[in-house]
């Protein structure tokens, strides 16, 4: 969709150095370090169980290091106060929307819960980001009567009020049918053409890698064995990014 | 065990801290002391006249027996107000709203909800547990009260129905009165409000570690009710002696 990140940008830059981490004796990280410039949309892929989900918990101080850091913008979060000095927001895999919440309720949470603004401007903030992306009128459905990829527009929407420098997405795609795919995928590139927020995908989607990346890094059991652009991660030689991009299905 | 224990004293600790905040969280306080108060007032109703009842009719004919009639209602009175209401609403609420907090907090926690909160800063022990603690906390103590009023009644009903015991409502009444003080209404209130904090805390921070799927939810919620009750009894001990005159 686009080479170059939006100059529009808010966006804050992301560098992870060095980053390890164990889960009972198993190396799940293994020294990793990457650069995201701000405003750029980085996607980060590989197989099932690699360490991406684990990298993005890191990033957004859900999980603590075993070593290495992560600066934002040049400063550790580990650092008191750099964690609430950004805006940043993720979209979880599964959504992660408040199940005994109304979908209006889900997208002001951070609003209310912060006392950020009066109760009617909350409302009106919560049409506006449910209209951004594409669900008008949906405030009063519970998250229940909702599809997957309704879900997940509503889990960017509450991610949307907190106007975010920094947006994470953990799987955006999965489980949607190849519509709903290039609907979520619309609306990440969009968000970043808009308002320039830096986007950290995690995806084993290879479309919505190629279609939306200025940059990829590719992880293979805890550690990166490529990144560049799209062109350059395409034509990488290494044999399990080639398995990973040409994995199909072929019928004996 | 000791890790656990630890947690539950810094979680406890966290809550009184975040206590300044309860304004805030109003709202929330007000729904969960509804379904704490008000949802167990059928069940705080039948349960307390029927342990009054079968109070009576377990001492009564014995201390008739004797020709202790008029200690009939005192002694109702007492177990009632001192130790059987209490105890008895501790373990109702334990099994009732300590599960269903324990259930609620842990599927939060599984279905990654939590994770969302703290990601939107939200801290998770003002948004989900402060309210649910204040709530018990008020809530359980009025239900103890409940129930020590609802037991006296069905002591009297049941002395004044039954043959083998045969003491007018009033003459039961009568007797309570010479036997039972504000002062242990109160220490059953007080051991109310204990047992409370009790429920509170170890079903939240069951629902807090909950692990892995559904079967995690479900091991959080045994968890969270048996070691609740284990607490309730053993606290029942320590404040019994404490308040032991």
């Amino acid at each position: 969709m686009m080479s170059t990140p939006s100059n529009n940008h808010s966006g804050v830059s992301v560098e992870v150095r060095g980053l390890r981490r164990s889960f009972n004796n198993q190396e799940v990280l293994k020294g990793l370090d990457l650069v995201v410039r701000p405003g750029e949309i980085f996607v980060i892929m590989g197989p099932s169980g690699s360490g991406k989900s684990v990298l993005l918990r890191h990033i957004i101080g859900l999980e603590a290091p075993n070593a290495g850091e992560i600066l934002i913008n040049g400063e550790s979060i580990q650092t008191p106060g750099v964690m609430n000095k950004y805006r940043m927001a993720m979209v979880f895999q599964s959504g992660a929307l408040f199940n005994s919440l109304t979908v209006g309720e889900n997208v002001g949470i951070y609003l209310t819960e912060h006392h950020l603004r009066p109760p009617e401007e909350i409302t009106r903030i919560v049409a506006e980001k449910l209209e951004t992306v594409g669900l008008k009128g949906t405030e009063s459905k519970l998250p229940s009567e909702l599809s997957g990829g309704m879900k997940k527009r509503v889990a960017i929407a509450r991610a949307l009020v907190i106007e975010p420098q920094l947006i994470l997405y953990d799987e955006p795609t999965s489980e949607l049918d190849p519509i709903s795919a290039v609907v979520i995928a619309e609306e990440i590139f969009e968000l970043n053409r808009r308002i320039g927020v830096t986007s950290l995908v995690v995806s084993h989607d290879r479309d919505l890698a190629f279609g939306i990346a200025h940059r990829i890094a590719v992880i293979n059991e805890g550690e990166i064995i490529a990144i560049g652009s799209p062109d350059e991660v395409k034509r990488s030689s290494h044999p399990v990014i080639r398995n990973f991009l040409h994995a199909d299905f072929k019928p004996q | 065990m000791f890790q656990n224990i630890g947690e539950m004293v810094l979680l406890f600790w966290h809550t009184l801290l975040a206590l300044p905040l309860m304004w805030r969280q109003r709202d929330k306080v007000f729904d969960q002391f509804y379904e704490i108060g008000n949802a167990s007032l059928l069940m705080v109703c039948v349960l307390s006249f029927f342990i009054g009842g079968v109070l009576a009719l377990q001492t009564g004919p014995t201390l008739v027996e004797r020709g202790l009639h008029n200690y009939v209602g005192g002694l109702v009175g007492f177990s009632m107000a001192k130790e059987l209401a209490p105890i008895m609403m501790a373990i109702l609420i334990a099994g009732r709203i300590g599960s269903a907090m324990a259930a609620e907090i842990g599927s939060m926690r599984v279905y990654q909800e939590i994770d969302a909160l703290q990601t939107m800063n939200i801290n998770p022990v003002h948004y989900l547990v402060l309210p649910r603690l204040v709530a018990i906390a008020f809530a359980l103590p009025m239900l103890v009260v409940f129930s020590i009023l609802v037991g006296w009644l069905g002591g009297a009903v049941v002395a004044s129905a039954t043959s083998q015991i045969d003491i007018t409502m009033q003459a039961f009444f009568v007797s309570m009165r010479d036997a039972v003080k504000l002062e242990d209404v109160a220490n059953g209130v007080f051991k109310g409000f204990c047992f409370a904090w009790i429920v509170g805390v170890v079903s939240c921070h069951q629902g807090l570690v909950t692990r892995g799927g559904p079967r995690g939810i479900g091991r959080s919620v045994t968890k969270a009710v048996v070691n609740s009750i284990i607490l309730i009894v053993v606290f029942d001990y320590v404040l019994t002696r404490i308040l032991l005159k």
